[in-house]
């Protein structure tokens, strides 16, 4: 018990002194939780239009200031040259034509149909998809606002019509932060957890002090306890500042659960994570190695969290990934508690996951922690 | 009858083909100095390694302070000091502040602590430097105080794995000093080296050559063996059959 308090003495001396090191573990994860959920936005808005309209009708102008009105378009271009408008494209100046022929008011009006033409710029998938979702959803509406204009009160009734109404629970006004936050948060912690403690033991075997460790009487769990314990404590510091000054003040984000639960399974999330760490630094040793190992298991962590993209719409081998990936068990937590106000048996099996995660890393790392060779 | 300290038997290390140590046996006795000669790549690291339980024997076995080094690995870290080759406090802690740690994980109480560290600092002379970072003291005065921190527990045996390369004459002459006042305390000395000067310092001396110990005597015996004049000649006479080629 002495010995180790005497590892952890030296290691925040270590810690704090390290000037370089410092701002890495605190600064970073805070302006990156700051700055990334303004960027990370999945909702497109600034599409550039380009419109061509044959027609130049008051039924053509409707529809397109109802397109420019609708806040998710910018209008790029208007002319009545399809191929000027695909130059804009061309040009990148575009991300969207929409062509609206001629003799579209006259049509719509003897025929009670007309087709209009989009050509959409699908180099970014995102942006393409989103834009052009929108679009038809506007064309949509000002379908119906053309029909309810033309038909008859008295006849009212006998169009059948089925009206969906949505609404959006848990996130009722679809703010992308709330979903962001917590993932990022989420992530930043494991970096901190897994990269920090892996550099720091590596660092030991580099310089070559790990030697004279290993002929003193400290056992081998002292020495580990004293490497994550700290790492431990700066992990739920972390959370604690994103969860409280960035999260709440900065963003709004109330938890709607349990602060309590969200710090329970912190806990038993950082052990298992520190773990990982412990692993990574028993297999390398140099810094270099261990970051370039840290490294490639970070991208596959984040990509395949479920924190950008939804982990149901990937194939079923990377679901089997993602449903291997400690990550995504946190960012899942994370969003039930903060935003559904989810309880402990509704996070029960998480819990269980990450309590068999903790387990399995550390089994492994201490197993392959020698103090000889 | 003198007593035995390090006792070895056929100690032998394997690192794939390669026989870093290849059978040794020798034994050490309480309170001298022996020198632990051989070229680069002899074998010398890799046998103190072993000796220190930082190396897990491929054959053969040893008793270092009555402790057998496979059962009782524990036993024997908190009877030896060992300082390697590489310089090994921590170089972001402070003079004080390497000596506590090493003090505490040895399990000095704290009024020991405080003395080990109120003598160490005036024998060392380092009274202005204590709250230093050990990384801005030159490297003669870092490998005393390495020195002096690998015997803060009052071990039965040290061991020096070259503790004074890249040293000037002046403080290795000191260092020597800081050896003989811890042999004078009762510390075995185990202790490796290139400078012959040093190798007169010793009560006995091996020699290691292509992993096998070849000879093992007092300085003056083994001059009179190899009718030299000089532990210089002694050396060159046994190292000129190494067939390993040095790093």
């Amino acid at each position: 018990m002495r010995t180790l308090l005497f590892l952890l003495r030296k290691e925040f001396k270590q810690i704090f002194r390290n000037k370089s090191l410092l701002p890495m573990i605190f600064a970073m994860p805070l302006i990156q939780l700051v700055v990334m959920p303004l960027a990370a936005d999945y909702e497109i808005k600034n599409i550039n239009i380009s419109i061509v309209d044959h027609d130049r009708s008051p039924y053509s102008q409707q529809l397109i200031s109802k397109i420019t009105a609708s806040g998710y378009f910018v209008l790029a271009d208007f002319g009545d040259s399809f191929d000027a408008a695909f130059q804009q494209i061309e040009e990148e100046k575009s991300d969207l034509i929409l062509e609206i022929p001629a003799g579209f008011e006259r049509n719509l009006v003897r025929d009670k149909r007309e087709k209009l033409f989009i050509a959409v710029n699908a180099i970014n998938g995102t942006k393409a998809n989103l834009g052009g979702a929108y679009l038809n959803q506007i064309i949509q509406n000002y379908n119906a606002e053309v029909r309810l204009e033309w038909i008859n009160p008295a006849r009212f009734n006998t169009i059948p019509q089925v009206e969906v109404a949505s609404s959006n629970w848990f996130n009722p006004f679809m703010n992308y932060r709330f979903f962001m936050v917590p993932g990022i948060l989420a992530f930043l912690v494991t970096m901190v957890a897994a990269y920090m403690s892996a550099l720091n033991i590596v660092k030991e075997k580099e310089v070559g002090t790990i030697e004279q460790i290993n002929v003193t009487p400290i056992k081998k769990y002292q020495f580990i306890l004293g490497k994550l314990i700290p790492f431990w404590i700066i992990g739920v510091v972390i959370f604690s500042i994103g969860l409280f000054f960035v999260s709440r003040i900065l963003y709004g984000i109330v938890p709607i659960g349990s602060v309590f639960l969200l710090y329970g399974f912190l806990a038993i999330y950082l052990v298992a994570l520190l773990g990982l760490g412990l692993l990574i630094s028993t297999y390398s040793d140099t810094q270099q190695q261990a970051m370039s190992v840290a490294f490639f298991i970070m991208m596959i962590f984040l990509l395949m969290s479920g924190l950008f993209t939804p982990i149901d719409s990937m194939p079923e081998w990377a679901q089997i990934v993602a449903y291997s990936n400690p990550l995504t068990y946190f960012i899942e937590v994370m969003r039930m508690v903060m935003l559904k106000g989810s309880g402990f048996l509704d996070i029960a099996r998480h819990l269980l996951v990450m309590i068999g995660f903790a387990i399995f890393f550390n089994t492994w790392a201490v197993l392959n922690y020698h103090k000889s060779t | 009858m003198k007593n035995v300290v390090i006792k070895t038997d056929k100690l032998t290390k394997k690192f794939g083909d390669f026989i870093a140590t290849d059978a040794i046996t020798f034994e050490v006795y309480e309170g001298e100095i022996f020198g632990f000669l051989g070229a680069n790549g002899a074998g010398k690291t890799t046998a103190m390694r072993m000796l220190c339980g930082l190396s897990i024997p491929t054959s053969g076995g040893a008793t270092i302070a009555g402790f057998d080094i496979y059962k009782e690995a524990e036993k024997i870290k908190a009877n030896i000091g060992y300082m390697s080759q590489k310089f090994s406090l921590y170089e972001d802690l402070t003079v004080i502040e390497n000596i506590r740690f090493f003090g505490g994980v040895y399990g000095l109480s704290d009024k020991e602590i405080k003395e080990k560290s109120d003598d160490l600092i005036d024998l060392l002379g380092l009274k202005e430097e204590s709250k230093k970072l050990v990384g801005s003291l030159p490297l003669g005065w870092k490998q005393k105080l390495a020195f002096s921190v690998a015997i803060i527990h009052d071990p039965k045996i040290v061991f020096l794995d070259e503790p004074t390369g890249g040293v000037d004459p002046v403080t290795r002459r000191q260092f020597w000093d800081l050896i003989y006042e811890a042999s004078n305390r009762g510390i075995t000395i185990f202790v490796t080296t290139h400078y012959m000067d040093e190798a007169e310092y010793c009560n006995r001396i091996s020699m290691m050559v292509d992993g096998e110990m070849k000879a093992l005597d007092t300085p003056t015996n083994l001059k009179k063996t190899y009718n030299a004049a000089s532990m210089d000649e002694v050396f060159f006479e046994l190292a000129r059959g190494a067939k390993r080629q040095a790093d």
